[in-house]
């Protein structure tokens, strides 16, 4: 029962009151440049949620069985990015290998991983916040199901926005944060759903 | 290419974050005060100054197939560094800064310049490149904090900047996330308007995995990977004739 509260907890905070793009602020620039289309921010979300589940479930052990009993847990930085940039190129062999038909669809979108910060900051922020493993692979779910959903909805949004007359110098990027900013200003109403769901 | 355009040209005319649309997430993010923007600025900098000498030293001995991973072990050593210096010295700005600090290993600006400057020309012009960068990231970090700050909550550095004595209060929005998306577009649009620029779509290159996709759009990594499928197929083919 505890443990199923705090899943939902995580899920409800991951997707709605703590989104990555809209009040974390990571993975702006996949968020600018794919989601033009639905269904490169369908690929895209997909492709992060699974890096991010393997991706955690990759750095968790290796912080907690080896960077933390050795005490160089600063060292946390140089060693989770090279794991993340090996496991894409990893998961990428894989794919192409055994997979093709997935490969064709998100092998595209996992060469854009190494560099993208919401992994990074998915695999350090479960270390911060000291989540067991369930909970972080379940976070790191969360925080890609949350990337998803607002990638596709926006995508929405900039289709409307592109066919209407907007002054020149606000055109592009300038309008594209305005949306953002309402969008976000949107999801702050979910602020306090945790607190009054179960009265903490 | 002069040394004075080299260290000026990222202040103004190619500014990463108002112009190049380069590292906009720790703009957005670490923007709430005009502090809190200009610690991210100068400990930014710091990775970038060091990384992009020693990037450019290096340049002839990196082999050309392995360059990404050594920059990125290069640049995240620094980052590294420049956490526990910060921690050591400046912990409140460690706490405000959260994981943002570690993330300029991943940041786009840093990346960026790593691989379409540092590595083709001469310690000195890098230098002088990851200065004038690293000083108009700061600019840009500072203007945006500057701006939330004043009217998020009236101060300016921590100073009260006089909203109680006109019996205005702040508004509260500018320090959530919406009223940062909104400044960063304001500003971004103003600059446009001033310097008469086109403006910029969002594209592949304000993509930090940029330089890691070599600059390949979705569309033309699909037709990369389907002739690569293709070859591999008639490859499959050809060693069951034989």
């Amino acid at each position: 029962m505890e443990i199923a509260r705090g899943l939902i907890i995580i899920l409800i905070t991951g997707v709605l009151t703590e989104n990555f793009i809209l009040s974390k602020f990571l993975g702006i620039c996949p968020f600018l440049g794919v989601s033009k289309k639905v269904s490169g921010s369908v690929g895209m979300g997909i492709a992060v949620i699974f890096v991010m589940v393997l991706g955690t479930a990759v750095t968790w052990p290796i912080y907690t069985f080896i960077l933390a009993p050795l005490n160089v847990e600063y060292m946390r930085t140089i060693a989770f990015i090279l794991i993340v940039a090996l496991f894409v190129q990893l998961i990428e062999m894989v794919l192409r290998r055994k997979m093709p038909l997935l490969y064709e669809s998100l092998g595209a979108y996992l060469a854009l991983m190494v560099t993208n910060c919401a992994i990074l900051g998915v695999t350090l922020l479960n270390i911060d916040l000291e989540y067991g493993f369930l909970y972080s692979i379940f976070n790191a779910f969360c925080a890609g199901l949350g990337f998803l959903m607002v990638m596709v909805i926006f995508s929405g949004v900039r289709g409307r926005v592109d066919r209407c007359d907007i002054p020149k110098a606000l055109s592009g990027i300038p309008i594209t944060f305005i949306a953002a900013s309402i969008m976000s200003l949107s999801f702050m109403g979910f602020a306090g759903l945790i607190e009054g769901i179960f009265g903490i | 290419m002069s040394s004075l355009t080299n260290f000026t040209k990222g202040i103004i005319k190619e500014n990463p974050v108002f112009v190049m649309l380069l590292g906009l997430c720790p703009s957005l993010a670490v923007s709430t005060m005009a502090q809190n923007g200009l610690g991210m600025g100068i400990a930014t900098t710091a990775v970038f100054l060091c990384s992009n000498l020693l990037i450019s030293l290096l340049r002839n001995v990196i082999p050309e197939t392995v360059r990404l991973p050594c920059y990125i072990v290069i640049i995240s050593g620094f980052v590294t560094l420049v956490t526990i210096l910060v921690r050591t010295f400046v912990p409140d700005l460690y706490n405000s800064l959260g994981i943002f600090l570690s993330l300029i290993a991943v940041n786009c600006i840093v990346f960026g310049r790593a691989e379409g400057f540092a590595n083709k020309n001469k310690p000195w012009s890098s230098i002088l490149d990851a200065l004038g960068m690293g000083i108009g990231f700061t600019l840009a970090l500072v203007m945006v904090g500057s701006v939330r700050e004043i009217l998020g909550a009236g101060k300016w550095f921590g100073r009260e900047v006089g909203f109680d004595v006109l019996g205005v209060e702040p508004m509260m929005i500018f320090a959530f996330p919406a009223g940062g998306f909104f400044t960063l577009g304001i500003l971004i649009a103003i600059i446009n308007r001033l310097m008469k620029k086109e403006p910029r779509e969002a594209g592949c290159d304000t993509c930090p995995g940029h330089s890691a996709c070599k600059g390949l759009d979705i569309g033309a990594a699909k037709t990369v990977i389907e002739s690569a499928q293709g070859e591999q197929k008639k490859q499959t083919k050809n060693q069951k004739e034989a």
